[in-house]
């Protein structure tokens, strides 16, 4: 099993080694209905933490999606632009945004796993 | 002689229900209707002009090689064609418009007729001024009639919708900032989280900052807020008053003082300017820049999306800062001024639009206003509001309202909290009333209120109009108590089209025709 | 009031029922020293016939252009409009409808945007169109805005052949935005070099054809300059009906073409309201301002129309979106496209070759007018000519003689010593009677 860890925002981070692919989470996908399109970031761009790296549109809305840790991006999920719905049915595997290569692994230890994300969904109902 | 011929005249014996397909696929008046591309041939056309006699073309080497692949249609096909269209659309003319905000009031059709005179409407922009003093004239009248009823000194007449007004004001105000030298100092509007979306759309575009204010549970916008979130790199405030809640800011007056204080100006979005003509002027209140929606507040049809028409309104501190052109008058002649130095102060900050405004437009409108006159444009205020009232208090207590049981303006607001654990969402109430033959209210808007329901029936609906559509979303909410879910869940049922579907839509958008690839074989047997 | 349904007692009872007092408690939150106590200082109500007399009286100071031989254009044309077409925009449910929010009962109207897109995809040679901008010129400083987004650059470089009000339009927004422009000289001849100007700072490349003086403009070369260094090629049109004859500029490499459709379907309108055709290439349609509709199926299969990709536009992204507009140009939108519907792909083509025979058969005359040079080399339907003297001057004199004879340069480039040329436009609705009055009144003008 890789490493999975959530952001608040509901972006999720599966550590593979030096490299982080990042999606958003079952959680977020039901919040924001069908999506239709994912814009994504350009190979080789650098993010910040907490920098905005896509967007997320449904049909009536469009939303940030926010590099959890920094690094740069050295690939993108370019099957999402034929079938955004991949994010609906399957956000933790074919439905994935980004890999980045981690700028600093120290980062991940502000994130939260799966059960502590776990536990932070249930606070929001 | 017995005579037994001619036809049955009673409604049949018991009719039975009935639902099969037709061969056509057409319900009587609901007709299918297919596209242009699929029923027209290049080859025809519904005009008569014959060909030139030979001549030697001046195109050099551009002739057109590129296919038009632009389907004709005979004039009685076209005909056939959009009246067939026009059928599946609803309108103000057939029933009661309640779209929140958007203001579906009556329009009056001496406005077309009046349009359409060839004094106006056959008239080029660069024609000699000394050809269109009439023109220039009902501009001028227009002008006036609009400055009076805001208590503006100067008014821009070229933006050509709402969003082009606030670009135009918020211009302006950019162009006053940069004449006192605080152009780049001043970069901060502050909207409040209830705008249209606009409103930071216009400020974001000639990059302003936007700096949000929250609502107040009442919907309101606080002075004390806006105090707090002044600064010296404040520019402005974009406020929509009477508001997007229906509500009149009780606090306006010092919001501006507070703004003015802080050494900004005040931008009103005047979307709802129709709720209080000839009861409040704007630029009493404070306001130095406000749109006029033409389409909304001084009825010049929607046509389906436009076009409309957004004169902007300035204070007399923003009154130097206008687009050009500019109209003065000379004499007894009017002139258009389109140089920045000949416009007096100097500041016209630049050209909106290719010529002058929705001149179209301002003829409809000054008839609308002429035909109310003063005492008219007031009473379509009041009425408004009043009706407004009336629906508020007739769904009052079946409905929820967000802020309590005060008075609205000209559109009643209500919120979805009474649909809470019914299975049933706004979007589902809205479906349910067009099978009740009403266009639905405003939906999800504003974005501050859940499940927000905006209803404005205006002035143009009668006493028995407004009793009905009330007892009909009575009816309807009655439905949604005793769990009646499929007269919401698969609305509507009667319309041309069921619910459509908008995720397919935009995720393999389809934005154009094309003509279809060949059939194979397999799936055209199926 | 006639427009007024409630009645007083309406009123009265409707207060009552509302538990309000009068009218004023229902207006408590405005400041009460800012209530107006006394009607507006405006005229009181007035009867149809005395609004439509007052109207009709301000009409009647103007020339119209179906009146007088006519030759004015440089951005808005007059032409024939069948009667059809001005009966059908004004059915109830064409006009009296609202954007169309609500899809499955407006139909009728995203019907006819998707049939409108295609026409103009079509007629430009481009992917993909809009359902309209507010005219060309709003639709080219949009345009210019589109191509910084896609490039993510900030510079437009304008050719000195874009309609002058156009190029203003772009600068004031530009201006107001922070971006920057290259204005080419007024370029009459056609002889500017563009070429030289792009670079890969350039996001893009304004040009129009038929330019404001007449010109037709090959665009390949410029479009491949363009790629070459990243940047974007915007094509602008003035006169649609050009496209009947003329090259589109989608076959010769645009990006993104802009025009002014205010010639096939609508009236002249003393400048507005028109309708901006705005079409670019399928990549690029997340970049687009302004509404889209688009084909999907309802909830029993049938083929129905919705507005889509609304994620670009100001009621979603706010302060992110595209652009600030939330209309279209509906009506004029209609009223193009029920036009264009008439014409056909052989009524537009026969239309646009009247159009130029008309204006050949006018410039070879006018060429045989002493003190009159015709300068252009090609041109559609409208050209520039060089008289002896000033051409706003003449113009004027010409129109004491009730001939409005053309556009003096000079209204469109003041003050830039342009004083003594003069575009001169002729559609199919020119007569040879109206021809020879021209030259004649011209040849006699500039004897003296």
């Amino acid at each position: 099993m890789t490493d999975v860890r959530y952001t608040k925002d509901h972006e999720y981070i599966r550590i593979n080694g030096d490299i982080g692919e990042i999606g958003i989470s079952d959680y977020a996908q039901k919040q924001l209905g069908d999506v239709v399109f994912v814009e994504l970031p350009q190979i080789g761009a650098s993010f910040g933490k907490g920098d905005q790296a896509a967007v997320v549109e449904s049909v009536k809305a469009a939303s940030e999606v926010y590099a959890p840790v920094s690094g740069e991006v050295v690939e993108v999920n370019s099957g999402l632009e034929a079938t955004p719905a991949s994010v609906n049915e399957d956000p933790l595997g074919k439905g994935w945004f980004l890999k980045i290569k981690l700028a600093d692994s120290g980062e991940l230890g502000a994130l939260m796993d799966e059960a502590a994300y776990r536990d932070f969904l249930k606070t929001l109902d | 002689m017995l005579n037994n011929q001619g036809r049955p005249t009673g409604a049949g014996e018991s009719a039975p229900a009935y639902n099969r397909k037709t061969f056509t696929g057409n319900r009587a008046l609901q007709t299918r209707e297919a596209l242009i591309f699929e029923i027209g041939r290049p080859e025809v056309s519904g005009i008569d002009i014959d060909e030139p006699e030979a001549f030697t073309p001046r195109l050099g080497a551009l002739a057109r090689k590129t296919p038009l692949d632009l389907p004709g249609l005979s004039e009685p096909e076209t005909m056939r064609h959009y009246v067939r269209l026009s059928q599946k659309n609803y309108a103000i003319d057939a029933g009661l418009y309640p779209l929140g905000s958007c203001t579906m009031k009556h329009n009056p059709r001496l406005n077309e007729k009046l349009a359409r005179l060839p004094g106006f409407a056959d008239v080029h922009p660069l024609q000699p001024t000394s050809t269109v003093q009439g023109a220039l004239e009902l501009i001028e009248v227009l002008s006036g009639w609009l400055m009076e009823l805001t208590g503006a000194h100067a008014v821009a007449m070229s933006p050509k919708a709402g969003a082009h007004g606030e670009l135009c004001g918020m211009m302006a105000i950019k162009a006053a900032l940069a004449a006192r030298g605080e152009g780049s100092t001043r970069k901060v509007v502050l909207v409040p989280d209830s705008a249209h979306g606009t409103n930071p759309a216009t400020a974001a575009l000639i990059g302003f900052e936007v700096r949000a204010i929250p609502a107040r549970e009442d919907g309101t916008v606080s002075a004390q807020a806006v105090r707090e979130a002044c600064g010296p790199d404040v520019a402005a405030i974009m406020l929509t008053n009477p508001n997007t809640c229906g509500l009149f800011e009780p606090e306006v007056v010092e919001i501006a003082a507070a703004i003015h204080e802080a050494g900004g100006y005040f931008y009103c979005d005047g979307a709802n300017f129709n709720a209080i003509v000839g009861k409040v002027r704007p630029v009493d209140l404070g306001v130095d820049a406000m749109h006029i929606n033409l389409h909304k507040t001084f009825s010049t049809p929607h046509g389906g999306g436009g076009p409309g028409a957004g004169p902007v309104v300035l204070s007399e501190a923003l009154a130097p800062f206008a687009p050009a052109p500019f109209l003065r008058r000379m004499g007894a002649d009017l002139e258009i001024l389109t140089l920045v130095e000949e416009t007096g102060d100097g500041a016209a900050f630049g050209r909106l639009t290719a010529f002058h405004g929705q001149m179209g437009m301002f003829v409809r409108a000054l008839s609308y206003m002429m035909s109310h006159g003063s005492d008219g444009l007031r009473q379509a205020s009041e009425d408004a509001v009043l009706n407004a009232n009336y629906v508020r208090v007739g769904l009052g207590d079946v409905m929820s309202a967000p802020f309590g049981d005060r008075p609205c303006m000209h559109e009643a607001l209500f919120d979805d909290n009474w649909l809470k654990g019914t299975g049933v969402t706004t979007l589902d109430f809205a479906k349910a009333m067009i099978d009740e033959g009403y266009h639905p209210m405003t939906m999800y808007f504003p974005l501050v209120v859940s499940g927000a329901m905006l209803i404005e029936p205006t002035e143009s609906e009668s006493r028995a109009s407004v009793d009905l559509f009330i007892m009909t979303l009575r009816d309807l909410t009655f439905s949604v108590r005793r769990g009646e879910l499929e007269r919401f869940s698969g609305a509507p049922y009667y319309a041309p089209r069921r619910r459509l579907d908008e995720t397919r839509a935009a995720r393999q958008p389809i934005l154009r025709w094309t003509p279809p690839a060949p059939i194979i074989e397999d799936e055209a047997a199926e | 009031m006639r427009y007024l349904p409630l009645t007083p007692e309406d009123r009265t009872s409707m207060l009552r029922r509302i538990g309000a007092p009068d009218i004023d408690a229902l207006f408590a939150d405005v400041p009460a020293d800012k209530l107006l106590q006394e009607l507006p200082d405006l005229p009181r109500r007035k009867s149809e016939l005395e609004v439509e007399r007052t109207l009709s009286r301000m009409a009647a100071r103007n020339v119209a252009a179906g009146s007088v031989p006519f030759f004015v254009g440089a951005g808005a044309y007059r032409h024939h409009v069948p009667a059809s077409v001005d009966h059908l925009i004004q059915r109830s449910e064409f006009l009296t409808s609202y954007t169309p929010y609500q899809p499955e009962i407006a139909q009728g109207t995203l019907q006819m945007l998707f049939e409108f897109q295609t026409q103009v995809a079509n007629l430009t040679g481009m992917e993909v169109a809009n359902s309209s901008m507010y005219d060309g010129s709003t639709g080219c400083a949009e345009a210019v805005l589109m191509a910084h987004r896609i490039t993510r650059r900030k510079k437009a470089v304008l050719s000195g052949g874009l309609h002058p009000h156009y190029a203003e339009v772009v600068r004031t927004l530009s201006r107001m935005a922070g971006d920057d422009v290259m204005t080419m000289a007024p370029d009459v001849l056609a002889g500017e070099d563009m070429l030289a100007c792009i670079d890969k700072t350039v996001s893009c490349v304004v040009v129009q054809t038929p330019d404001v003086f007449g010109n037709l403009r090959d665009l390949n070369a410029l479009a491949a300059k363009c790629h070459e260094n990243g940047a974007l090629l915007i094509a602008v049109f003035t006169e649609a009906v050009s496209l009947g004859l003329i090259e589109p500029p989608g076959a010769m490499g645009a990006d993104i073409v802009v025009g002014e459709g205010q010639s096939i379907g609508n009236a002249l309108n003393f400048g507005g309201p028109y309708v901006g055709l705005f079409a670019t290439r399928q990549k690029y349609v997340r970049q687009m301002p302004g509404r889209l509709a688009g084909q999907t199926l309802d909830a029993n299969f049938e083929r129905g129309f919705v507005l889509t990709l609304s994620t670009r536009e100001q009621h979603i992204r706010r302060e992110k979106a595209t652009s600030n507009i939330c209309t279209n140009s509906g009506l004029c939108a209609l009223a193009f496209s029920i036009h264009m519907t008439l014409l056909g792909e052989s009524g537009l083509r026969t239309l646009a070759r009247v159009n130029h025979a008309n204006a050949v058969k006018l410039a070879d005359m006018l060429a045989r007018v002493p003190g009159v040079e015709v300068l252009n080399e090609t041109f559609f339907n409208e050209f520039t000519i060089r008289v002896k003297g000033d051409a706003g001057q003449l113009v004027e004199r010409l129109a004491a003689q009730g001939i409005l004879a053309g556009v003096p340069v000079s209204r469109l480039l003041p003050r830039a010593g342009f004083d003594d040329l003069l575009l001169i436009a002729s559609t199919e609705t020119n007569t040879d009677e109206d021809r020879a009055a021209l030259v004649a009144a011209l040849s006699s003008q500039l004897a003296h």
